[in-house]
């Protein structure tokens, strides 16, 4: 295999786990909250929808990008209400929105577009384009390092850098700041806030809104940047292996970003099985490359490697003494 | 001290969360532009109007029994077995290698044996996860959603592989012998002239599954063995103190669930497609959840909800066909009821109870002596 093929695959391997990274990051805060999320799949499918029907329409994927993460908040604001408000299962809620959003856009494209649950097409101002970073037509031909930075640093939509960014800054806010820490400690032990005279509810409806935010993001990236448009169930179980690799990572966000990396090139490469079969020698069937992560995230979970261990507080709501 | 009387429990608090899916699925169905009226006449119309409609209503509702009971069990337990879709897929892969390798000279005996292999599969499908959670702590919600995933890709794995019958390009299982052919209602329930059932695909698994009702009534409320199940879902502290072991427990209730999300593939496999085909158990497993929370974990209950929810899945195919309206219309409703009945409950309760409370006289001044006790 050339350089040139190896850029290539981790250069998808970094478009493939961005919507992976946005979401783990989503889960992050909300579970560090002590709030599970297994809704991140029907949030990311809501705002991929809602993103690209008003990209569509409007012609702008900004405008799109804020319906997305209004989509996306709307679900949140349900799984916060249910979990948090009214103290009921966070499991059950979260298949509830997963169900939600999957019939919901469907019907809902059907009934705009009329075009079989699809939205139209996006093209031009209406997506994410690539961005040529500077110098990176110029340094192309310089040896090795030219196309490291023109194949695989350069050329990606905004929403890559922003994702990336948005790890050091989660890093940031979870472990550096006030906030982070009250937000931890909601997640471990709640009653110990209460005490210090915070809002549980109050910290733990924030996690679930800035959770909110970043699986908006990370759908609108699947339709207007990744793809251009909506289709039917497009986020095909992405958030459900952003939740096995925020389990891989052990609810550490600079972890996240390895494991989202880890999973996305699994995907990279199951998309490319003419590669496998040239440097192995066999074929690896495309059946075990996507149940590995599946299959890595309960190895994870048994504990055999590194045990990974949840907030304490995950999935308990919080009730006051009175 | 319970706050409501029962009635209120069973009836009112059930039947209150399906009002309020209703009312917004209505509002659904309102806002694409589609009269609601009409549409559920339409669906009452095409799920129950004909013999031909409750045949595909029952044959819809014996999977979601055998899913919701899978799910019924496991919250006896307090355990959330999410992973009824795997479950399924690997009993439909067990019927699929009995109905395939075996020589049955008569269906009945077939139907035993696809039964034992269903269940068997399902139920080794949940061990893993019990075992993990039981032994290890790993939470089984995690497992058995990273299980269903497996699942499926390990059917795909079969299907284009090892058991596509040479010279077929489909990824499917060739077709089941004769002898294997389950009777449907149509050979049971047709006299003479009248064909009755025509071309519906309810089986006699229909019965079987009635039957699993009554036996797990039966095992959760009538045996040791239930009323473990049931203590230790009330509190895991008080049970392991009664000599209750977790793992034991653990491990059994999914295996049991395992095996019931499982047998569903009688009905589906051996009984309407008669062959292994990918994503044959369409989302059933999930359904089970809504189906269970609805049911309130009770056979009956669950047994009244998957009646629903396949008048509701026939009503929703009905309506694509002579309507605008998608077929995933059917999954916002389930999710609907889902959220009301289970994330939500909450919300209909607190209210209820309240009046109750309001509604309840004070006590007699001389029933505050009797718990008077050690206190001082």
């Amino acid at each position: 295999m050339d350089l040139l093929t190896l850029l290539q695959l981790l250069d998808s391997t970094l478009r493939l786990a961005t919507p992976l990274l946005l979401a783990c990051l989503a889960g992050l805060f909300s579970e560090r909250a002590g709030i599970f999320d297994i809704g991140l799949e029907g949030k990311m499918l809501a705002a991929a929808f809602l993103s690209a029907a008003i990209a569509a329409v409007t012609g702008s994927v900004w405008l799109g990008l804020l319906a997305g993460i209004f989509a996306s908040l709307l679900l949140s604001a349900i799984h916060g209400l249910a979990s948090i408000t009214f103290r009921g299962n966070q499991l059950i809620s979260g298949v509830a929105i997963n169900f939600l959003a999957a019939g919901l856009t469907v019907v809902i494209a059907q009934s705009w577009f009329a075009e079989g649950g699809r939205t139209p097409q996006l093209a031009g101002a209406a997506r994410f384009n690539p961005i040529t970073l500077p110098g990176a037509e110029a340094l192309r031909d310089v040896p090795v390092l030219g196309p490291i930075y023109y194949e695989l640093i350069s050329g990606h939509t905004i929403i890559v850098y922003l994702a990336l960014l948005i790890v050091p800054i989660t890093a940031w806010v979870l472990f550096s700041t006030r906030f982070g820490l009250r937000l931890r400690a909601v997640g471990e032990n709640p009653a110990a806030v209460d005490t210090a005279g915070i809002s549980v509810v109050g910290m733990r409806f924030a996690a679930v809104a800035i959770c909110g935010v970043l699986c908006g993001i990370a759908g609108a990236y699947l339709a207007t940047a990744l793809q251009a448009g909506f289709t039917k169930d497009m986020s095909a179980g992405r958030g459900y292996i952003a939740l096995a690799a925020l389990i891989f990572a052990k609810w550490r966000p600079v972890y996240c970003l390895w494991a989202c990396l880890l999973f996305g090139f699994l995907q990279a490469i199951a998309l490319r099985s003419d590669l496998i079969e040239r440097v192995l020698q066999f074929n690896i069937q495309s059946q075990l490359l996507d149940a590995l992560p599946y299959i890595l995230t309960v190895v994870i979970l048994a504990g055999f490697v590194g045990k990974a261990i949840p907030p304490r507080a995950g999935g308990e709501p919080y009730v006051k003494e009175r | 001290m319970d706050v409501m009387p029962k009635w209120a429990e069973v009836i009112l608090v059930p039947l209150i969360s399906l009002l309020l899916a209703a009312v917004l699925s209505a509002l659904v169905i309102l806002a694409i532009g589609e009269n609601p009226w009409d549409a559920l006449k339409l669906m009452v119309d095409g799920a129950l109007g004909s013999t031909y409609g409750w045949g595909y209503t029952l044959y819809y509702a014996t999977n979601f029994i055998f899913t919701g009971l899978a799910v019924a069990i496991a919250f006896h337990a307090r355990m959330f077995n999410i992973g009824g879709e795997g479950q399924a897929v690997l009993g439909g892969l067990g019927v699929a290698l009995v109905c395939l390798y075996i020589p049955f000279p008569h269906w009945s005996l077939a139907l035993i044996t696809a039964s034992v292999g269903a269940a068997l599969f399902g139920a080794a499908w949940a061990f893993i996860p019990a075992i993990l959670q039981a032994k290890r702590g790993s939470h089984i919600v995690i497992t058995t959603i990273m299980f269903n995933f497996i699942a499926a890709a390990l059917l795909n794995y079969l299907l284009v592989g090892a058991l596509k019958p040479a010279g077929s390009m489909e990824p499917a299982t060739g077709k089941f012998p004769e002898t294997t052919h389950l009777p449907s209602f149509q050979d049971m329930f047709s006299f003479g002239e009248a064909t009755l059932f025509r071309g519906a695909p309810a089986n006699i698994s229909f019965f079987v599954a009635i039957a699993a009702c009554i036996a797990l009534w039966a095992l959760i409320w009538r045996t040791r063995l239930g009323y473990e199940i049931r203590a230790y879902g009330h509190s895991e502290s008080a049970a392991k103190y009664a000599g209750i072991s977790p793992t034991k427990i653990i491990v059994v209730s999914l295996l049991i669930s395992g095996g019931l999300a499982g047998m569903m593939a009688i009905n589906n496999v051996q009984g309407e497609a008669e062959r292994l085909v990918l994503n044959a158990v369409e989302g059933a497993g999930f359904i089970g959840i809504a189906v269970a929370l609805m049911g309130r974990s009770h056979p009956l209950g669950v047994f009244l909800a998957a009646i629903l929810f396949g008048f509701l899945y026939q009503g929703g195919a009905e309506l694509a066909l002579w309507t605008s309206i998608p077929r995933e219309l059917i999954v916002v409703i389930q999710a609907l009821v889902i959220l009301f009945t289970g994330a939500l409950d909450n919300m209909v309760r607190m209210p209820l109870e309240r009046f109750f409370l309001s509604r309840r006289k004070p006590p007699k001044p001389d029933a505050k002596s009797t718990p008077a006790v050690g206190t001082n």
